[in-house]
C-alpha cells in the first residue's frame, strides 16, 4: 500500500523569522485561562519535535492535572542524534521563544522552576543564554509570573536526551533510563511532576501562541501537523537548517537538497531509517504510518548520501556510535550493539557467510522487543533498512 | 589545605552538598584540572557523603568527565558519519603529525590530548572539533595546524 497523502516541499519560516518582542505575546498568553491555553496547544496538533512525537498539549494537560505542589519544566537541549543541529541554532538565534514556551507551560502546570538541560558540547552558548535569562526574568517579574529558569550542563552522553535518563543525570547520577511508567508527568525531577520538552517543541508552542492553533494546524497532513525544523547534512550543496512543512516525500526533499546523484537518505539520524532511491517517491516525512514504514517520524536529521558512499561504512559508523552510547543497563542493547558490529565486520571479511546477516536481523528484532529504552529499540531501524536495501554492499 | 582540598571545598560550598549538585561539582573540577584524579574523587565523596564508588561510577558514565590525566587543551575530533565522510581521518593525521602523538595520548609537556568524540552538532560544517569548550568547523588538514599553533603559544 502506498500513501495517498502528498505535500509538495514547502519552506516555512515561523521560528527564525518574525523577530519580535516576546513580552506582548506572553502578556496576552498569561491573561488567558489555563484551560484555554491547553486547548490551543491540543488543537494545534503539535507533537514533540525531539523525535518521539508525543502530543505536547496532552503532556502539559497531564502534568497540570496533578495535585502536587512542586512541579518542573525542563527544556531538553541535549541534542545528540547524529546529523541533528537544529536545537543549537534555535537556542542561539531565538532563545526568547523557547523561554516563553517554558513560561507558558509553567503557568499552565503550576511550576516555579525550570531548567535548560544543555549538552556539554554546547557550553559555548552559556554566556549568551545567561544574558537572555536575565532579560527574560525581568520580563516575567514585570508580568507577574513567578518562574525562574536555570541552565544545567550535560557532560557528553547521548542517552541523556532520553527524558528519564536526563532526569537521572540532573539528580547527580549515571544517565540511565528509568522504567516507565511512572512517566515524568507523574514522577519526574526529584520525584515531582515534570514536563520535559524538546527545544524546538517549545519554540513551536510560542509560534502557536503568536499565530493561533489554526495557522499551525493548517500546515502538514493528517496526524503530522505544522512545520518542522530539519538539519540537512551530507552530500548536499546546501547543508544547514530549514523549516519545512510536514508531509513532503523524500523525493521532494531530494529534488531540492540533493546533489543530483543521491543514492539514499537517512531520515532521523543513526536511530532513524535509511530510504533508498527506489522508495523516495513513496516515503513521506511525518508521524503517521509509524508502523508501516511508509511515513517516517523524525527528530529532523536528514543525511544525504550520494553514489560515492559505501553503505557498509555508514552502518559501521552508526553501530560504533550505538555501541559507545548504549548506557549498558540492559543486555539486549549492551551486548546486541557489540554483536551487530562484530557481525557485520565478520561478514565483510568473509569469516561468516552472507546468511549470517539474517541472524543479525533477528537479533535486531529481539533488541526492538526487549530493550528498555528507545536507544536499544531503535538500532533495528538503521540496521534493517540498510542491510535489507544494500545487502550486497555489506558482503562484497 | 592543599590545592585539591580547596578546589573541592570551594565547589561544594558554591553548589551545595545535595546529590543533584554532583555533576556541576565534577564539571567544576574538570574546568580547572581537565580530569578527575583519585584524590579528588575521594575528597568529593567525603565532602558530599556519597560513596566513592558512586562518585566514580557517575563520573565514568560521562565522556567529558575524564578520569585519566589529560592535557591542558583537550582536542576532541568528531568521528560520526558526516565528519567521517568529509575527511576527519585526514584531520586526525594532521593533528597527530603536528603534535607527534596518537589519538588517546597526551603530549609530554601535558599541553595537548587528542581524543575522538561523537557528533558535535555541526554536521553541516563538517569536519568539526572541540578544543576544551571551543568549536572549530569546516576544518582542513592545514587550518587545523594553524589553530593548534595558536594554542601552542597560549599558556
Ligand atoms: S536500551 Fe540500551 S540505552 Fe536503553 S536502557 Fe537499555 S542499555 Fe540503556
Ligand atoms: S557528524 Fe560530526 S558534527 Fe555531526
Amino acid at each position: 500500500m502506498t500513501t495517498t497523502i502528498k505535500k509538495q516541499l514547502h519552506r516555512i519560516d515561523l521560528i527564525f523569522k518574525h523577530e519580535d518582542d516576546c513580552k506582548e505575546i506572553l502578556r496576552n498568553a498569561l491573561s488567558r485561562s489555563n484551560q484555554e491555553l491547553v486547548n490551543e496547544m491540543v488543537n494545534s496538533g503539535l507533537k514533540g519535535r525531539g523525535g518521539a512525537g508525543f502530543p505536547t498539549g496532552l503532556k502539559w494537560k497531564l502534568t497540570a492535572e496533578s495535585n502536587e505542589k512542586e512541579k518542573y519544566v525542563i527544556c531538553n537541549a541535549d541534542e545528540g542524534e547524529p546529523g541533528t543541529f537544529k536545537d543549537r541554532e534555535i537556542l542561539s538565534r531565538v532563545p526568547h521563544k523557547v523561554l516563553s514556551g517554558m513560561a507558558v507551560c509553567a503557568k499552565i502546570i503550576g511550576a516555579e522552576k525550570g531548567y535548560i538541560y544543555l549538552r556539554g558540547e554546547y557550553k559555548f552558548l552559556v554566556p549568551e543564554l545567561k544574558k537572555e535569562l536575565r532579560k527574560f526574568h525581568d520580563i516575567l517579574d514585570e508580568l507577574g509570573l513567578d518562574f525562574r529558569v536555570e541552565i544545567f550542563m550535560g557532560s557528553g552522553a547521548y542517552i541523556c536526551g532520553e527524558e528519564s535518563a536526563l532526569i537521572e543525570s540532573m539528580e547527580g547520577k549515571r544517565g540511565e533510563p528509568r522504567n516507565k511508567p511512572p512517566f515524568p508527568s507523574v514522577r519526574g525531577f526529584k520525584g515531582k511532576p515534570t514536563v520535559v520538552n524538546n527545544v524546538e517543541t517549545l519554540a513551536h508552542s510560542y509560534t502557536i501562541l503568536k499565530f493561533g492553533a489554526k495557522k499551525f494546524r493548517d500546515l502538514g497532513v493528517k496526524d503530522s501537523r505544522g512545520s518542522k525544523v530539519f538539519s540537512v547534512s551530507g552530500d548536499t550543496p546546501i547543508p544547514g537548517i530549514y523549516e519545512l512543512e510536514l508531509g513532503m516525500t523524500v523525493q521532494d526533499f531530494v529534488d531540492d537538497f540533493g546533489d543530483g546523484d543521491c543514492k539514499a537518505v537517512q531520515v532521523g539520524g543513526a536511530s532513524g531509517f535509511l530510504v533508498p532511491r527506489k522508495r523516495f517517491g513513496k516515503t513521506t516525512i511525518g508521524y503517521e504510518g509509524k508502523l508501516t514504514g511508509i511515513s517516517l517520524p523524525t527528530g529532523g536529521s536528514m543525511m544525504i548520501f550520494n553514489s560515492s558512499r559505501s553503505m557498509y561504512n555508514v552502518l559501521n559508523n552508526y553501530l560504533e556510535f550505538f555501541e559507545e552510547e548504549s548506557c549498558g543497563q540492559c543486555t539486549p542493547c549492551r551486548v546486541g550493539c557489540q554483536q551487530l558490529l562484530k557481525g557485520i565486520k565478520a561478514v565483510k571479511r568473509g569469516e561468516k557467510p552472507a546468511s549470517y546477516l539474517d541472524q543479525l536481523l533477528k537479533l535486531t528484532e529481539t533488541m526492538k522487543l526487549t530493550a528498555k529504552c528507545g536507544l536499544g529499540q531503535s538500532v533495528a531501524n538503521s540496521f534493517s533498512s540498510i542491510v535489507e536495501n544494500f545487502r550486497e554492499e555489506m558482503i562484497y | 589545605m592543599d590545592f585539591h582540598e580547596k578546589l573541592v571545598q570551594d565547589l561544594v560550598s558554591k553548589h551545595g552538598r545535595d546529590r543533584e549538585n554532583l555533576l556541576p561539582i565534577l564539571q567544576g573540577v574538570i574546568d580547572q584540572e581537565r580530569y578527575l584524579s583519585e584524590e579528588v574523587i575521594l575528597k568529593i565523596s567525603k565532602e558530599m557523603s556519597i560513596p566513592a564508588a558512586d562518585v566514580y561510577g557517575t563520573a565514568s558514565f560521562y565522556s567529558f568527565l575524564d578520569i585519566e590525566p589529560r592535557g591542558k587543551f583537550v582536542i576532541r575530533v568528531c568521528k560520526t558519519i558526516t565528519c567521517a565522510m568529509k575527511g576527519k581521518n585526514q584531520i586526525i593525521q594532521s593533528i597527530e603529525s603536528f603534535l607527534k602523538i596518537k589519538v588517546g595520548e597526551t603530549t609530554i609537556d601535558k599541553k595537548f590530548t587528542i581524543l575522538q568524540t561523537n557528533c558535535l552538532g555541526w554536521c553541516h560544517k563538517a569536519p568539526a572539533m572541540l578544543i576544551n569548550d571551543d568549536v572549530y568547523t569546516e576544518l582542513t588538514p592545514e587550518s587545523v595546524v594553524d589553530i593548534l599553533r595558536e594554542y601552542k603559544e597560549k599558556n
